[in-house]
């Protein structure tokens, strides 16, 4: 689609099953690095479903069944000897719902680059902690409190401490699953400032309800509907000028 | 109008009675820890007046029913806190690991069957439990040391304290349970998409957060351990014995208070005032425990919104 | 990917080349994942050894207590008359004295009574055995001379020696003879004592529920009682007992070893778990019941009488059944209170000395004699039993009328 840009991960034909349900039908599509590629769709389409087997997620639930491959890398993430949890390191999440740890800011991010063993404790990883912190927009706000507990941060905060703690694991790809839909505006700017000084460094994909959102940070856009993706563009090019009827009733809030 | 008049008049005094009725029930619950606290507090008050505190206290001699009679208890406290120790040191490890398994292994199904067993356990008297310590543990051990030349005795607080730490088990697991279920899943979810393995995400994300929860279960585990009194009774010793050596044979406060009690002593000596004394010491401790365990859980509860534990 | 030139650069380290060769190959997760395996296992091993632990257990006593429900008779010859009704130990030759039970010959002046014919005449009769009879017939350990085990020996093979259902134990009280003592008084006891604790706990605790849960504001005061009620229940049972000494027998003159203390007692023990059921059963009703209820013009205590309190009976009954397992089981308490007497036979009224089923546990775990360890188990069978039963009730009355709001 984009010539000048590196695929980075790369779905074909992905199924997926709850038990008999088909949530997911062949989805195929290429997710481009350091770009901001948004999921959309109405509730139920599938697209948090399909964020979550990037990275494995899907895993802990007994009844999910996947068939079909996710390349990332050159290497099929459902190969069998890859190892679930060496995924989720490199492609790390951001929640709905802010979900700090209880335990301190500074814990918050130190707590899986220390079990990785990607630091050891001491100066390396406070490095590191101020690093994420400061890549995550909230190092001047928390600088001087960093013993104090991730959970009495406001929710906005709250959120960018998760980022921070993602990134902290030095991860590859980024999922966010509707990390600003329990925010108000003016943290949700916040959020969207800091994805589009992110892109520089990962990969993100974000599923969003938001399709100003979409419409603001998204480099691509994916449209989902009833577990088929639809339509998968440039941004552009589906707010604007979709090339389907489907999309284009969405977008313009026909439904949905 | 009248008869509405009456009617309403007659439902008012039915409903005073019964309003009565229901706060005199509230008092008498009330009345039963005080009543509890009182009759022991009067009586050890008594054996104190007769008796010098410090000595009951700090001595090592506890020597009832003779003429010179002594009543240091810090033998039997030693004993007591052995056994206990032993209790908890089954007690915690296993009542936690079940409690893990439950909560975070187990499918629904094994949830489902095993959880029931585990309350069975709890619902054995303790009477059942001592007598298979005594004729059952108790033997074992003497049998078992005995391979490697080691002398235990038939009352080794081993037998009582292992035997009182599977009682405990329960106690332990079906509280923790609670919490560990308590914690939010998306805690657990946030630490998996980071790359920890389950192991270590309940090690570092579940455990602490549930650790108000499990130390209350603990505390709770700890009370029932120096309260605990059949099992003592029946495999227990008698001698109160200052020592660390847990394949000797030890008393403990209960059983004291037993054998001060059973058997034809006049009241009011200080043999058998002496239980009220040991059971004073007992109430203030299981009191302290049992209220920080409490506030602990309660504690818990707001932090997670919880009003069903 | 798989270059001969890649594969000899990682073959010195050893393993597998091919799983090396890909992005998310990470070296520490190996022995991450062995550690992560050996906690699961941990906590396997823990629930394995608490359930393996109940088994061998339950296994136990029922290997031990499952002879006692056979006891051993034989067949000797009894001679009825005026002496040996007298001296009921001519009545068995010598050569068999040692070997029948002592509590057996007493009923020798009864089976005249009732059968006159007897009178004057030799008879061979079925006759209860010596428990050391009992005990070297089961395989146990038994205190028998050899004369007397070599004259069983034979008397066996003659068929004279039969192994039958103990009804002993169901229709005695304790006896200082091992075969002759049973069960029943302790039984008799335990449901007297019950009786006087239900009566007691089952009202209070449900009116101080109803209280607490339907009228009491949230304030100071209702908080006491609550901490109050939750201290209570963490008390150590032997406490109740010193209460119990303390207050209903040296201040009320209450009797002694009575049921009726004991049941007090142990209604003070049950009130807290009844209250705490009561409290949850209550609570889960929904609201939306009282609304309505006020809504036509019901009075306070109308909506609870004829609305709340139906709806949350069944939760209320459960978990007064569990207080009720749990008081049938303590023992502590009622020792401190005397209801370890020797009771042979069964109270009349819950003013008279008594016993109840583990105290009668216990008191039989510490006799010399083997024969009293197979009673133990028994007994212990017959409470677990019971308490299973009764547990069993109160999961079913859960389920049955478990209702979702």
């Amino acid at each position: 689609m984009k010539k000048n840009l590196k695929t980075k991960v790369s779905v074909k034909d992905l199924n997926l099953y709850y038990g008999d349900n088909q949530a997911l039908h062949g989805i195929t599509m290429d997710i481009y690095e350091n770009q901001i590629t948004a999921l959309i769709g109405p509730s139920g389409c599938g697209k948090s479903t399909f964020l979550r087997c990037l990275n494995r997620m899907n895993d802990l639930i007994n009844s999910v069944r996947i068939e079909g491959n996710i390349i990332i890398d050159k290497k099929n993430i459902y190969d069998r000897d890859v190892d679930e949890v060496a995924v989720r390191k490199r492609v790390g999440m951001v929640f709905q719902q802010p979900n700090p740890f209880p335990k301190s800011i500074y814990d918050n991010v130190a707590y899986a680059p220390l079990k990785h063993g990607i630091v050891k404790k001491g100066p390396a990883c406070d490095e590191l902690v101020e690093k994420s912190l400061i890549q995550a927009g909230l190092w001047n706000e928390v600088k001087d409190k960093l013993s104090e507990p991730g959970t009495s941060l406001s929710g906005g905060q709250q959120q960018r401490l998760c980022i921070a703690r993602t990134i902290a694991v030095q991860p590859d790809v980024i999922l966010m699953d509707e990390p600003t839909s329990a925010l108000d505006p003016i943290s949700t700017e916040k959020i969207e400032a800091l994805m589009l000084e992110l892109k520089k460094d990962y990969t993100i994909i974000i599923v969003t309800h938001n399709m100003q959102q979409a419409g603001r940070v998204a480099d691509m856009t994916a449209f989902f509907h009833m577990g088929d993706l639809i339509e998968y563009d440039d941004t552009e090019t589906i707010f604007i000028n979709p090339t389907l009827k489907k999309t284009e009733d969405y977008i313009t809030g026909r439904y949905g | 109008m009248r008869p509405f008049e009456l009617k309403k008049r007659h439902s008012g005094l039915k409903e005073k009675v019964i309003r009565f009725l229901l706060v005199s029930a509230a008092v008498v619950s009330i009345l039963t820890t005080f009543g509890v606290l009182f009759s022991i507090l009067f009586e050890a008050i008594e054996f104190f007046q007769m008796r010098s505190f410090w000595y009951f206290i700090t001595g090592t001699e506890w020597s009832p029913g003779v003429a010179d009679s002594k009543f240091g208890a810090l033998p039997i406290f030693s004993g007591t806190f052995v056994i206990t120790i032993i209790a908890m040191s089954v007690a915690l490890p296993v009542g936690l690991g079940s409690a893990i398994f439950l909560s975070e292994y187990a499918s629904p199904f094994m949830r489902d069957h095993l959880k029931p067993l585990l309350e069975i356990l709890a619902g054995i008297p303790t009477v059942v439990y001592g007598f298979f310590a005594a004729i059952t543990v108790a033997p074992a051990i003497v049998h078992f040391f005995g391979l490697f030349g080691i002398h235990a005795s038939f009352n080794s607080a081993l037998a009582s304290g292992v035997v009182m730490g599977i009682m405990i088990i329960p106690v332990i697991s079906s509280l923790s349970d609670d919490v560990i279920r308590a914690v939010p899943d998306s805690q657990r979810k946030a630490s998996l998409a980071l790359g920890m393995t389950t192991s270590e995400t309940i090690k570092s994300i579940v455990i602490p957060s549930a650790l108000p929860g499990i130390i209350s279960a603990t505390l709770l585990g700890l009370s029932k351990a120096l309260g605990e009194t059949m099992i003592v009774v029946m495999a227990a010793g008698l001698r109160p014995n200052l020592s660390w050596n847990a394949l000797e044979d030890m008393t403990t406060v209960t059983v004291r208070i037993v054998d001060a009690l059973v058997g034809d002593h006049e009241f009011n000596s200080p043999d058998t005032l002496s239980a009220f004394a040991l059971g004073l010491i007992l109430f203030i401790v299981t009191l302290v425990l049992n209220v920080i365990s409490l506030s602990l859980i309660r504690k818990f509860k707001e932090k997670y919104k919880i009003n069903t534990l | 990917m798989n270059t001969s030139k890649n594969n000899t650069a990682q073959a010195d380290k050893g393993g597998k080349q091919s799983a090396r060769n890909h992005p998310f190959y990470d070296p520490t997760l190996k022995s991450r994942h062995v550690r992560s395996k050996l906690f699961k296992l941990f906590t396997f091993l823990s629930i394995t050894f608490a359930i393996s632990f109940l088994l061998f257990f339950l296994g136990d006593m029922i290997i031990k207590g499952l002879p006692a429900f056979k006891q051993t008779y034989i067949e000797v010859d009894v001679t009825y008359n005026d002496k040996t009704i007298k001296s009921t130990r001519r009545a068995i030759d010598k050569k068999y004295r040692k070997v029948v039970s002592r509590a057996w010959l007493r009923n020798i002046p009864r089976l005249v009574k009732q059968n006159p014919a007897l009178m004057g005449t030799t008879q061979p009769t079925w006759v209860l055995a010596n428990s050391q009879v009992d005990q070297y017939l089961k395989g146990h350990h038994y205190k028998l001379k050899d004369k007397y085990r070599k004259l069983i020996d034979t008397m066996n093979q003659d068929g004279k020696v039969e192994m039958r259902f103990n009804k002993i134990f169901f229709t005695h009280g304790d006896s200082k003879i091992p075969e002759n003592s049973g069960f029943k008084s302790a039984i008799v006891g335990s449901v007297l004592t019950l009786i006087v604790t239900m009566v007691v706990a089952f009202p209070l605790g449900v009116m101080t529920a109803v209280y607490l849960e339907e009228f009491a504001d949230d304030n100071r005061w209702t908080q006491l009682i609550e901490v109050n009620i939750n201290n209570l229940a963490a008390i150590p049972s032997i406490l109740f007992g010193l209460l119990g000494l303390a207050v209903f027998i040296n201040l009320f003159g209450m009797p002694r070893s009575s049921p009726l203390v004991g049941g007090l007692t142990l209604a003070l023990m049950t009130l807290p778990i009844i209250i705490v059921s009561s409290r949850a059963a209550l609570r889960s009703v929904p609201d939306s019941i009282r609304q309505a209820g006020y809504g036509l013009g019901l009075t306070r205590v109308q909506v609870v009488q004829d609305h709340v309190l139906p709806l949350a009976f069944p939760g209320i009954m459960t978990g007064s059944i569990i207080g009720l397992a749990q008081a049938m089981g303590e023992t502590a308490p009622l020792i401190i209170i005397g209801m370890i007497a020797f009771i042979p036979d069964a109270p009349g009224s819950i003013f008279e000395a008594a016993t109840v089923m583990p105290a009668q546990i216990f008191t039989w775990a510490g006799m010399p004699e083997r024969a009293y360890i197979e009673r133990t188990a028994a007994g212990i069978m017959v409470l677990i039993s019971i308490l299973i039963t009764l547990n069993a009730l109160a999961i079913y009355l859960r389920k049955k009328f478990e209702v979702k709001w």
